[in-house]
Parts: structure tokens; C-alpha cells; sequence
């Protein structure tokens, strides 16, 4: 049998191989940094709710307090949802009828909870504490977003560990003082100058950790 | 078997061990012309069929690699709690398995990187399965780390790669080092053995008859024509390629030693660890050359290649390395009592006399005092008995890993933390299923690949010489001949 000659065109083969040989650690490694985090997989979550519950309305337009609600977030780890009861204190007599209203109305004849869809969530082998950022300065916003002009409310921050990190490695652009808390409209970067965060920093005694055992317990 | 025996009656030589005042001891048997060496060595791979003993052989690797893949498939539906690892002896079999693979692949480079640049020319015979052997054994190693990470699917994050954890690899801590030194190890061994291989793949491509050999060896020759330019061009990178494997012999059994040595823990550490993990490597790596030369030659037919000398040669080595590993036991009883240092003592007695006695005393009558018999010549040149103790260097050598990973973790400075480990049957299964792993590649690289580095054994025979014997009947110098000559010839 005679000789086996490969095509010419094979001879493009080699710089493909190369090029390939190149690029696909390249892709490899860009594909775990990229595609394999959370970040990409999260960030916009916005699950439909049970209730068309408006934050643009009740804490945007009608100016009511996180803290109404999330009565714990101030003290406990959990910012925690409102029972019925928080929404029935006003709708037994506002719109004691809208039809977008009817589950909340059964969970209050009922007694059974209204079944929100939980949006913000780590994994348990991570922990968070509220009342730890709360009461040191951070404010909703610096991790929410704007919550007072979501219609739906949708997951704005990746919530992973080098999120987390770059905060607590840099903190101070975050403060703001603990009046301002739950005012989403304060910015403290423009609001406050460097030295009013610097002066907060001292006040508060900020030095987030880095150690593992902080978030890994 | 030693002497110049049965086959002397019919004309053919079989021992060169002999040293003549004057002459150069042959290395090819035997023959003398290239186109003998061709095709000896291309008959291997060119047989319709392969040897009945190959064929029991490949099925018996097989089954133990799916011994390999069971026992590595149930570990990670389980989990690591299927070993028998426990709380002081954190780390047993696996890291024992990684050890002693790793190991395994020094000869190789030791073989093809310095004793080229040594100009050991007796290397020729022995390189290109010898550097298969090493490549084979760092897959093997390479497994071991994988999948005792415990979540296998995250065994990239031993890899410095950008994460949204922020979070990166200890870069002070040897465990990283080691993936750097492994990796490197691998990358360097397998380029260099392809590259030297190139040649010989054309010879292959250009004696195949079918269309499949010879696209495929066409596709790996690279398009290698052997004109004056590929030869220069080649010679230069193998050279450069050489420079590059020598320091890893010597660096990478370091860096796995100093997964040990950097720790605080009795028995670990010592400031003898890196030369004598080195010696330990090179040491169970000849002696598995042998292991796997012996039957080779035997079964495809390459006695006058890989003749008495090589192996005689090797066996000096695997003398030479065994007294420097016994020298290193002995050093280190010595420091654990003249350091005064009550936890170093207790270590190394404890090593001799404590719950695994067993294992230090296999450890030291195969590594001590097995490679003591090849002192003498009639047992260095015996075929089956350097078979048979070349197999108890490497027994000795897994049991050497085996010794200082776990007695030293069994029984740390806190005797109420102590423990006794117990290998569970996956334990056992994963190490007899790497030999599977091992041997299924090596067979497949005994049967479809040149076994023997054709273009470099001609180089050593005497009719490449210019000036020497074979001048007058071959004309041209060297493999460059070598090879264009066979390309043609058939
Ligand atoms: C009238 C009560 C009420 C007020 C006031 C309120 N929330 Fe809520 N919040 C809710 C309810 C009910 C949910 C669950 C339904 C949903 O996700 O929309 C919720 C959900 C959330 C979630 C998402 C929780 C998850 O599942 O991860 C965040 C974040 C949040 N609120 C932040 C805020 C912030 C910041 C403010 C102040 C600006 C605020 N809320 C004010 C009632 C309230
Ligand atoms: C402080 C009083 C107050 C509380 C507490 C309150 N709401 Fe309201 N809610 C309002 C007002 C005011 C409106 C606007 C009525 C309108 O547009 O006429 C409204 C409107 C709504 C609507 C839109 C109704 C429609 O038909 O358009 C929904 C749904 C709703 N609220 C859900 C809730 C839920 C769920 C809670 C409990 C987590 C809650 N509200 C708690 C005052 C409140
Ligand atoms: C430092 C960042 C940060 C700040 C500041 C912060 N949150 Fe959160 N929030 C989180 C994270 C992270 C989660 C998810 C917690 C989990 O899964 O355990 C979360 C979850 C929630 C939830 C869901 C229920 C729960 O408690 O898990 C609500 C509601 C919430 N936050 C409200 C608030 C409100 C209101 C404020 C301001 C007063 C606030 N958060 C401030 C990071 C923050
Ligand atoms: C916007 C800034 C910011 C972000 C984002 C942030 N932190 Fe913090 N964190 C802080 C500050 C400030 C403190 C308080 C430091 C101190 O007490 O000195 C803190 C403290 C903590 C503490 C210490 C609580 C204690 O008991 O001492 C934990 C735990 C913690 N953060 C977890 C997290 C986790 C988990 C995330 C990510 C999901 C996160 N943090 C994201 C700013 C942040
Ligand atoms: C400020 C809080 C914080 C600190 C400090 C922190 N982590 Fe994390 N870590 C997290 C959060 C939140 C996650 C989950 C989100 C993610 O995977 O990015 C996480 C995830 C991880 C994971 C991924 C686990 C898995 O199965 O996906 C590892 C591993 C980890 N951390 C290791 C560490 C180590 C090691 C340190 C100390 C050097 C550390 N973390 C310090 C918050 C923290």
C-alpha cells in the first residue's frame, strides 16, 4: 500500500492546535471564575411573590420604616418577614376589599402564613448577622439596594464570599451614622465626607474581621 | 544465566558485562546493521497480534482499573469516610499511594535527563520506557491528591484560579508547591518524551501498512522528514529539554518532602528529608525499571537491546541509592537521640517497637538489606532473582511511605489524641486498582508505541562512529542516516 499524505488544508491544522491549546486553559480558568460563582447565577433573582407587595409603595411613597416590618434587624441575625398581623394593623381598614389582597386576608382567617418566596440566601455554612452590621453603620442599601423603588423585590448584590470581603477589608466607604440606617436615599459617599467616615469608623470602633471563623463557625 | 551460556554455542552473545582493558563493551547484541535495531523494535508494534502473555496481562490491568474506578466512584458518592482514616491519621493510604508514585517516576527522568547530560550511553536502551514509566506513575500519583480532597468536584480550587470567594491557595504552604513542583514534572516529562519520540513515530509511519497507522503515527511524527535541519532542530530541544527535567529530579521529591519536613509534627520533622526522599525516589524508581525491563525483553523479544549490562548497570544504581537510604535510617535514629529531643525519640522508637512495628521492620529488611545482595555480580546479572528483588525494593519503598506518614501521625505529642489507622477495603482497592491504571497504560504504550528509542540506540553502535569499525560499510554518520535509510529501505 502506498504512502498515507495528509491533505494540504491539514496543514492548518497546527496553529488550530495551537491556538486551542491556548485558549482553552484560558476559557477553563475564565469559566470557574465566572461561571462557576454564585455571582453570575444570583445576582437579579426576583422570584414571584403570593402578594403583589409593592416596597416602591410602602416604604417608597408611603415612607414607612424597614424596621416596621423587619422588626428584628436591629437585634437578631434575621432581618425577618412580617407576620399577617403587620399588614392586617392597616388593611383591615385600606383596602379592606382589592383582590390582590385575598391571601393575606385568608392566611389572617386561617392562621396560616403567607408563603413569600425567599430571595436573599446564603449557605448555612455561612453566617450573618444582621444586627451586627446594622447597628455599626451599614445601612439596608450598601447590600440591598434600593429596596424603596422596587416594585418586586430582587437580590441587587452577589451575596459571595469576595463580596463580603471587599466590604470588610474597606469598610469605611459603607458608613454612614446609625440614624440613617434604613434611609435608602443617603449616600454616604456623596452625603459625607471623608473625614465624617473616618470620624464614624472611630466612633463605632470598626474593624471588620477577616478570620475565617468570623462568617465560618 | 550469568555467564556466557547456552546461546554463546550458537554464535549469539547474551552477557557484555564483561569490562575489556580497551574496548568499549557492546551495547546492541548482535546486530550490525540500523536495520536490524528497526525492526526488532517496530516488530512489536507491527505483530498482527500481540503476545498471548499480553493479552492476559492487559485483561488482568484492566480488571484492576475497574477495581480503581469502583473504589474511587463509591468514594465520592460516600465521601472519605469510606477509608479508614480517623482523627490523628488524617492522612494514610492516599497520600502513602502519591509518595511512592510520585517516586516511582525519578528514574525515568533521572535515566533520560542526566545521565544523557552525563553521557551515559547505556541510557539509550532503557530511556524511552523508562520515561513512560515516569509518566505513567505521575498520572497515577496525580489521582491520589485528587480524590482525597474529599469533594473531588472541587479539585480545581488547588489551583490558583480567580474565584468569587476571593479566595486563593496558602502559597506558604509546600501542599501548593507540591502542584506546582507535580504539574511542572508532568508537563516537562511528557514533552520530553514525546519529542523524543518523534523520530521514531516517523519510522513507524513510514513501515506502517495500514491506513490507520499511518495517519495516526503521521499525525504525532509532526511531518518529520529527518532532513539535516530537523536533526539540528531536534537535538537542540532535546538538550534544552534535558536541562529543564535534571533540576526536577532532584526538585520534585524535595517539594513532596517538605509536605512533611515544614511540619512540626516528631518524625516529620527532619532537615534529611529532601536528599533522602531523593534517593528514596530514584531508588524505587530503578527498581521498578527492572520490574517492568525484565519481562519486557523477555516477552517482545528485545534481549539484545536491553541486554545484561543495562540491567546490570541499573541494579549498581538501585545498590547505590539502597545505601544511601539506609544511611538515612540510621541518620535519623541518630539525630532523633543526639537532638535530646524527648518527642523525636519517642517517634523513632515508637517507629521500631510501637503498634507498627511490622511495617518499619518490612520497610528496612527490603530497602537495607535486599539491595546489600547486589554487591555481587552473580546475583546483580541473575534474571530472576534481580526480578524478584526489585519486586521487594518496591514493596519496601510503599511500606517506607507508609511508615513515616502514619506511625508519625498515630502517635503525636498528645497520647490521649492517639489512634491506631486500619485500611478499610476501599483503602486497599484504590492502592492494588493504581497498578491497574499503571500497568493498562504501559501496556498500551508497549504495544503501539516504539518501546526502544530506535534513532538514539544506532547512535551508540559502534558503525555510527565515523572513524570506528562500521565506517567502511555505512558511509554516513550517525541516526541521521539511521533513519532515512530505514524510511526508505522497506
Ligand atoms: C409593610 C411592610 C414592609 C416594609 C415597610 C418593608 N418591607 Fe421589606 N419585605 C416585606 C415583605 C412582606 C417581604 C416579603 C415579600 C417580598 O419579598 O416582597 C419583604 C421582603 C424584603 C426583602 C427580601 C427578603 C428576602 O426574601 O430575601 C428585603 C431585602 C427587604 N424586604 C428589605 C426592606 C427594606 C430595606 C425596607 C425599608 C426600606 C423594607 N424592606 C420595608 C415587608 C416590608
Ligand atoms: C401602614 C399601613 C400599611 C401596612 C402596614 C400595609 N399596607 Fe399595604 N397598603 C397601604 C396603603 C396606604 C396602600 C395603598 C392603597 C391605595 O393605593 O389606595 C396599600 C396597598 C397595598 C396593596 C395593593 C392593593 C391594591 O389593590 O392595589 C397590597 C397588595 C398591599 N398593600 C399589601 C400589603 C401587605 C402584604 C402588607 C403586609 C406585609 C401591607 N400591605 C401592609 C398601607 C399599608
Ligand atoms: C451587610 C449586608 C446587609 C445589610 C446592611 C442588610 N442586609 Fe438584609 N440580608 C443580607 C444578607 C446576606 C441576607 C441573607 C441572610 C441569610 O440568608 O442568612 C439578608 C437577608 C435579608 C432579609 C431576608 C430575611 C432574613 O433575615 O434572612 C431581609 C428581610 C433583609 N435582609 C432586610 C434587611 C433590612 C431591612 C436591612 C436594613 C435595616 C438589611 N437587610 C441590611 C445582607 C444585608
Ligand atoms: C457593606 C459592608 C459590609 C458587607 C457587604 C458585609 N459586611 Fe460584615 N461587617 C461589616 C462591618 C462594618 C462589620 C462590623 C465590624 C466590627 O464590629 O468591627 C461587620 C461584621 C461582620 C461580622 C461580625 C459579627 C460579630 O459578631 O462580630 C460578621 C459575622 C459578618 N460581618 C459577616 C458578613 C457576611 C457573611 C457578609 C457577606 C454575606 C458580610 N458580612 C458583608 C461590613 C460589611
Ligand atoms: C466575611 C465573611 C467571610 C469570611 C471572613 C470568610 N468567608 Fe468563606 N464564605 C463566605 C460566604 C458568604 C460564602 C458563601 C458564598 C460563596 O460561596 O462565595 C463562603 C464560602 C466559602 C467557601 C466555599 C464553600 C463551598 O462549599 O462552596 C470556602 C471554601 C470558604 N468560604 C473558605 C473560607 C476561608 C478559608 C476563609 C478564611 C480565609 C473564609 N472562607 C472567610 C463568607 C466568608
Amino acid at each position: 500500500m502506498s504512502r498515507f499524505l495528509f491533505p494540504k488544508w491539514s496543514n492548518l491544522l497546527l496553529p488550530t492546535i495551537i491556538a486551542a491549546a491556548l485558549t482553552i486553559p484560558l476559557y477553563a480558568v475564565f469559566f470557574v471564575a465566572y461561571g462557576l460563582s454564585p455571582k453570575t447565577l444570583e445576582v437579579g433573582y426576583q422570584p414571584k411573590q403570593p402578594v403583589p407587595f409593592s416596597h416602591a409603595l410602602h416604604a417608597g411613597e408611603l415612607g414607612m420604616d424597614c424596621r416596621y416590618c423587619h422588626t428584628s434587624v436591629e437585634k437578631a441575625a434575621h432581618a425577618s418577614v412580617p407576620p399577617t398581623q403587620t399588614c392586617m394593623n392597616c388593611h383591615t381598614q385600606i383596602r379592606p376589599q382589592s383582590p390582590k389582597l385575598e391571601p393575606v386576608r385568608e392566611s389572617y382567617e386561617t392562621g396560616l402564613p403567607v408563603e413569600w418566596t425567599r430571595i436573599h440566601k446564603l449557605p448555612d455554612f455561612a453566617y450573618f448577622d444582621h444586627s451586627a452590621h446594622v447597628n455599626r453603620g451599614i445601612g439596608c442599601v450598601s447590600c440591598h439596594g434600593r429596596i424603596d423603588t422596587m416594585e418586586v423585590v430582587y437580590q441587587k448584590s452577589p451575596l459571595s464570599m469576595g463580596w463580603c470581603l471587599e466590604c470588610h477589608r474597606n469598610p469605611e466607604i459603607n458608613l454612614r451614622p446609625t440614624s440613617e440606617i434604613t434611609n435608602l436615599g443617603f449616600d454616604s459617599a456623596t452625603d459625607l465626607t471623608a473625614e465624617d467616615r473616618e470620624a464614624l469608623k472611630k466612633k463605632y470602633h470598626i474593624s471588620p474581621s477577616e478570620d475565617c471563623s468570623t462568617c465560618h463557625r | 544465566m550469568s555467564t556466557l551460556s547456552q546461546d554463546h554455542s550458537l554464535g549469539r552473545m547474551s552477557d557484555n558485562t564483561i569490562d575489556r582493558p580497551g574496548e568499549r563493551a557492546p551495547l546492541v547484541l548482535n546486530m550490525d546493521k540500523f536495520s536490524e535495531v528497526t525492526a526488532t523494535v517496530c516488530r512489536v508494534n507491527e505483530a498482527d497480534k500481540a503476545p498471548f502473555a499480553w493479552y492476559v496481562a492487559f485483561a488482568a490491568a484492566l480488571g484492576l482499573l475497574s477495581v480503581l474506578g469502583a473504589c474511587i466512584g463509591y468514594l465520592i458518592l460516600t465521601g472519605v469516610g469510606v477509608w479508614g482514616l480517623n482523627n490523628p491519621v488524617m492522612w494514610a493510604y492516599d497520600i502513602t499511594n502519591f509518595v511512592f508514585w510520585v517516586g516511582i517516576g525519578h528514574a525515568g527522568t533521572l535515566i533520560s535527563a542526566i545521565l544523557f547530560l552525563f553521557r551515559q550511553k547505556w541510557r539509550t536502551g532503557i530511556n524511552r520506557f523508562a520515561e513512560a514509566m515516569t509518566i505513567f506513575a505521575v498520572i497515577c500519583a496525580g489521582t491520589f491528591p485528587g480524590i482525597h480532597v474529599g469533594r473531588v468536584w472541587f479539585a480545581y480550587w488547588l489551583f490558583p484560579i480567580p474565584n468569587q470567594m476571593e479566595m486563593w491557595p496558602q502559597f506558604r504552604s509546600p501542599l501548593l508547591w507540591d502542584v506546582f513542583a507535580v504539574s511542572t514534572y508532568f508537563t516537562v516529562s511528557l514533552l520530553f518524551w514525546y519529542t523524543g519520540m518523534v523520530p521514531d513515530l516517523a519510522t513507524l509511519r513510514d513501515r506502517a501498512k495500514g491506513k490507520i497507522q499511518q495517519m495516526g503515527y503521521g499525525l504525532f511524527s509532526l511531518g518529520w522528514r529527518g532532513s539535516n535541519r530537523h536533526w539540528h532542530r531536534y537535538e537542540r530541544a532535546y538538550l534544552i529539554l534535558a536541562a529543564l527535567s535534571t533540576p526536577l529530579v532532584l526538585s520534585v521529591h524535595s517539594v513532596v518532602s517538605f509536605d512533611f519536613a515544614t511540619s512540626q509534627l516528631p518524625g516529620w520533622h527532619t532537615t534529611i528529608f529532601p536528599p533522602y526522599f531523593v534517593a528514596g525516589a530514584i531508588f524505587s524508581g530503578f527498581a521498578m525499571v527492572v520490574t517492568l525491563a525484565v519481562p519486557a525483553r523477555e516477552l517482545f523479544g528485545l534481549k539484545d537491546l536491553i541486554t545484561l549490562r543495562h540491567l546490570d548497570n541499573m541494579n549498581k544504581v538501585i545498590l547505590v541509592t539502597g545505601c544511601m537510604v539506609g544511611y538515612a535510617y540510621s541518620m535519623e535514629f541518630f539525630i532523633a537521640w543526639y537532638s535530646g529531643a524527648m518527642y523525636e525519640k519517642f517517634a523513632f522508637i515508637n517507629r521500631a517497637f510501637g503498634q507498627y512495628w511490622w511495617a518499619y521492620w518490612i520497610m528496612v529488611s527490603c530497602n537495607v538489606i535486599t539491595p546489600q545482595l547486589f554487591w555481587f555480580k552473580k546475583i546483580r546479572t541473575s534474571i530472576p532473582l534481580m526480578f524478584v528483588l526489585s519486586i521487594f525494593v518496591n514493596v519496601g519503598m510503599w511500606f517506607e511511605r507508609f511508615v513515616i506518614i502514619v506511625t508519625s501521625l498515630a502517635n503525636d505529642f498528645l497520647p490521649s489524641s492517639w489512634d491506631m489507622f486500619t485500611p478499610t477495603w476501599v483503602d486497599i482497592g484504590t492502592m492494588v486498582g493504581a497498578f491497574g491504571l499503571f500497568f493498562t497504560l504501559f501496556l498500551l504504550f508497549c504495544r503501539y508505541l516504539p518501546m526502544i528509542a530506535m534513532a538514539e540506540v544506532k547512535a551508540v553502535m559502534p558503525q555510527a562512529d565515523p572513524h570506528g569499525a562500521g565506517a567502511g560499510k555505512h558511509g554516513h554518520h550517525g541516526h541521521g542516516h539511521a533513519h532515512s535509510h530505514d524510511g526508505h529501505g522497506h
